[in-house]
């Protein structure tokens, strides 16, 4: 049987060998912990200490600000030092609430825990939000919010991203190999709130023994089922792998649930699992660090609100000076100008890079080789968006389906003119809902 | 207060391909069938492709540093369609020929209209094209062997016979660049298994010219007749090398079928019941000023918007 994907899509050098076989190690920090109020997409976090208080692990530090919006939890034990605005990882400014760690590591008293059986379709819910989970590849939509559709009825299939694209990250990879129970536990979670539902676990194949894994468990799961889809990038863009593995196609106007799909990944699933069966908050993450600019490529737990500086120092440390260092991954992640940012609940990787290759050229005039049309996965026109955006001209840039850009990158990526086509057409789009707001 | 990385957007990753090692590619893929005119046409045919060549590169650097602009020379662009005109002259054309052709090609053509990417006619051709309407007879002579001839399109045109193999090998009169099928096709495989090229624009061109030349050619399914048209001319060289040219063929896939079509009608129709025996040329200029058209028409439907998955 062919592989399921989608069509389009790059094959960039994966980087993945640097930290593939790497165990999963935790770390514990020792400066400050900065941890932003937003970290989510929805209303920022309305902060419950002041600064002097004295706080715990786990103690809830900020209240959700909103419906949309998510509760932030003390990763450590200490005294709160200031709520003052910091750089986040994606380099704008928040307000954060900073923590000074007494290094004792002391925690709450959780709440007993209720058996799974007997926990409502509300309380599982409650329990998810309350845990302030939100989506870990990088979106940071709140979980709670995206389990809670109009119909639950209508929703078909809960699909686990266990994709993993993006170049050189293998946290969720590693969790896979090491934590595959959570994994299934969590989708066993998500399952039991929408009861015509089935789920799927979307893994790449150049994770084998991941698949096989996840087979092994799930063996006697009628719900569930492990697909194969086929290595290249943007297979976990959440169009592209709801399209590969239901094959149903959504757009722009679309959320997945008019698709009868929720997607959710590793990360997030695991965080689902904590929360609800194990009645622990969000309070840390896996990080891949990796890039030829450190010395000791790695996955590593994290304290949500540790320094990066701190965490790359786990990793033995940079490898000279890097010229860029990136926040996620290389085809969808931040440069960050800056290694001290904390990391937040959407921090997948730190990637050190000795070589910029953007800044290796300028950008020339497009020849119009159709190299970013054969890569869009949206099947649009990139290199003539780009020239819209460019000019400003919106009404082009809205009737060629520049809107349909899911600014994977891979346009960017092939264009032999080394034309920031993502980036322009990604502006536009901003301008362009912006403008509709407006309106 | 900090560490002062490079920032910019995302991605951050690029592939090495650039337009320089495309162009280059081209020029490479192009070499069989000019070492091959050089064998064929001698000295002649060498003289023609470094006049015509060298004055294409000159011209676009005396223009950009007349005009102020960055020289973008090293990007092989010049140097191809100056090969590219080269591979279409007469080996016999005169130097300064050689070189009108290639101010027009790179001044009136390409530079005029903002340089590389903006121009709507490939150089080349449009040089070509400009040089066969104001020198006819000197663009029409060809001397092959010593003697001066027809080309075996000429005489197909007559209604005489011509020897199919000789016109594949490319022991035949012609332009520098045109005769030998096979040297081009070696280019032209070289180019579609290095993903330069795809075969959408060649295949359907040759093919609908095909088709054409079974219905209109008055010889309906003449094995050597239908031959003679796909080996004669600069059909080959065309089909693959100038039609293929990104810059002025349709960006969408189904947009460079439908230019294909377009163009193995056209030169069906100029070979057939046009007054000259060649059409390859007028047809791929004309079509393109025909690709902002078909562009237009043939723009793909978004995924999720009922398109292609």
């Amino acid at each position: 049987m062919a592989l399921l994907t989608f069509k389009g899509g790059i094959h960039p050098n994966d980087g993945k060998s640097l930290a593939k076989d790497k165990a999963i190690k935790a770390i514990l920090p020792t400066g400050n912990l900065v941890y932003p109020l937003s970290q989510h997409i929805g209303a920022p976090a309305t902060p419950a200490v002041a600064v002097g208080d004295k706080v715990l692990v786990g103690q809830k530090i900020a209240e959700a600000g909103g419906f949309v919006s998510a509760p932030i939890y003390a990763s450590v034990s200490g005294t709160v030092k200031a709520i003052e605005p910091h750089f986040n990882p994606t380099g704008s400014k928040v307000n954060c609430i900073v923590i000074e760690n007494d290094g004792e590591y002391k925690e709450v008293e959780y709440a007993p825990v209720k058996p799974f059986a007997e926990l409502t379709k509300e309380e599982i819910l409650g329990l998810i939000g309350d845990a302030g989970v939100v989506g870990m590849g990088g979106a940071g939509f709140p979980t709670k919010v995206k389990l809670s559709p109009k119909e639950p009825d209508k929703i078909d299939y809960i699909i686990a991203n266990c994709a993993e694209c993006e170049p050189y990250i293998t946290a969720d990879y590693r969790r896979m190999l090491e934590n595959p129970e959570e994994l299934v536990s969590g989708m066993k979670v998500v399952l039991s709130l929408f009861d015509n539902a089935k789920g799927i676990f979307g893994v790449e194949d150049n994770k084998p023994d991941a698949i096989e894994k996840l087979r092994e468990l799930t063996k006697d799961e009628p719900r569930m089922e492990v697909m194969a889809l086929k290595t290249k990038y943007p297979q976990g863009a959440e169009r592209q792998l709801i399209y590969a593995t239901t094959g149903r196609a959504i757009n722009s106007t679309m959320l997945p649930a008019d698709a009868g799909c929720v997607v959710d990944n590793v990360e997030t699933l695991i965080a689902i699992h904590n929360a609800v069966i194990g009645g622990r908050p969000l309070t840390s993450r896996i990080v891949t660090v990796s890039g030829d600019g450190v010395n000791e490529p790695g996955n590593f737990k994290v304290l949500l609100g540790m320094n990066q500086k701190e965490v790359v120092e786990a990793a033995g440390g940079l490898k000279g000076e890097p010229e860029k260092v990136i926040s996620g991954g290389p085809m969808m992640g931040f440069a960050m100008f800056t290694l001290d940012t904390p990391i937040t609940k959407t921090s997948s990787s730190i990637l050190c890079l000795t070589k910029d290759e953007v800044a290796e050229h300028e950008p020339s005039a497009c020849i119009n080789c159709g190299r970013c049309v054969d890569a869009c996965p949206s099947r649009i026109i990139p290199s003539r968006l780009a020239d819209y955006a460019e000019r400003f001209n919106e009404e082009a840039f809205v009737k060629w389906e520049g809107m349909e850009c899911v600014e994977c990158g891979s346009c960017s990526f092939v264009c032999p003119a080394k034309r920031h086509l993502k980036q322009s057409i990604g502006s536009m789009k901003k301008i362009v809902l912006a403008n509709r707001r407006k309106k | 207060m900090s560490e002062n990385y490079n920032i910019s957007s995302s991605p951050h990753i690029r592939s090495k391909v650039t337009t320089s090692n495309i162009m280059l590619m081209v020029i490479i893929a192009l070499l069989p069938a000019t070492a091959f005119g050089v064998y064929n046409f001698k000295l002649s045919a060498l003289l023609v492709v470094v006049i015509t060549t060298a004055s294409a590169v000159l011209t676009e650097y005396i223009y950009q540093k007349l005009m102020h602009k960055k020289v973008t020379i090293s990007d092989y662009s010049a140097a191809l369609t100056g090969l590219l005109l080269a591979l279409n002259l007469p080996a016999n054309a005169p130097w300064w020929m050689c070189i009108l052709g290639s101010v027009f090609a790179i001044l009136v053509v390409k530079q005029v209209f903002g340089g590389l990417g903006q121009n709507f006619m490939n150089p080349a051709l449009g040089a070509r094209c400009f040089l066969l309407i104001s020198f006819t007879g000197r663009m029409t002579t060809f001397v092959y062997d010593g003697v001066s001839g027809a080309t075996p399109l000429a005489l197909l045109k007559a209604g005489e016979s011509v020897d199919v193999l000789d016109m594949f090998v490319g022991n035949i009169a012609g332009t520098i660049g045109e005769t030998s099928v096979i040297a081009i096709l070696i280019g032209a495989i070289f180019l579609v298994v290095m993903g330069v090229i795809s075969i959408r624009i060649p295949v359907t061109y040759i093919l609908s010219f095909t088709i054409f030349v079974i219905v209109f050619g008055g010889h309906g399914l003449d094995v050597n007749y239908v031959a003679a048209h796909l080996c004669g001319g600069g059909l080959m060289l065309g089909a693959w090398f100038m039609a293929t040219d990104y810059v002025t063929s349709p960006i969408t896939k189904s947009g460079q079928i439908v230019y294909g079509i377009c163009l193995g009608a056209l030169t069906g129709l100029f070979r057939i019941f046009g007054g000259s025996a060649e059409g390859v040329s007028y047809a791929i200029i004309f079509s393109n000023l025909l690709v902002p058209l078909i562009e237009k028409v043939t723009l793909p439907k978004p995924f999720g918007k009922g398109g292609e998955k």
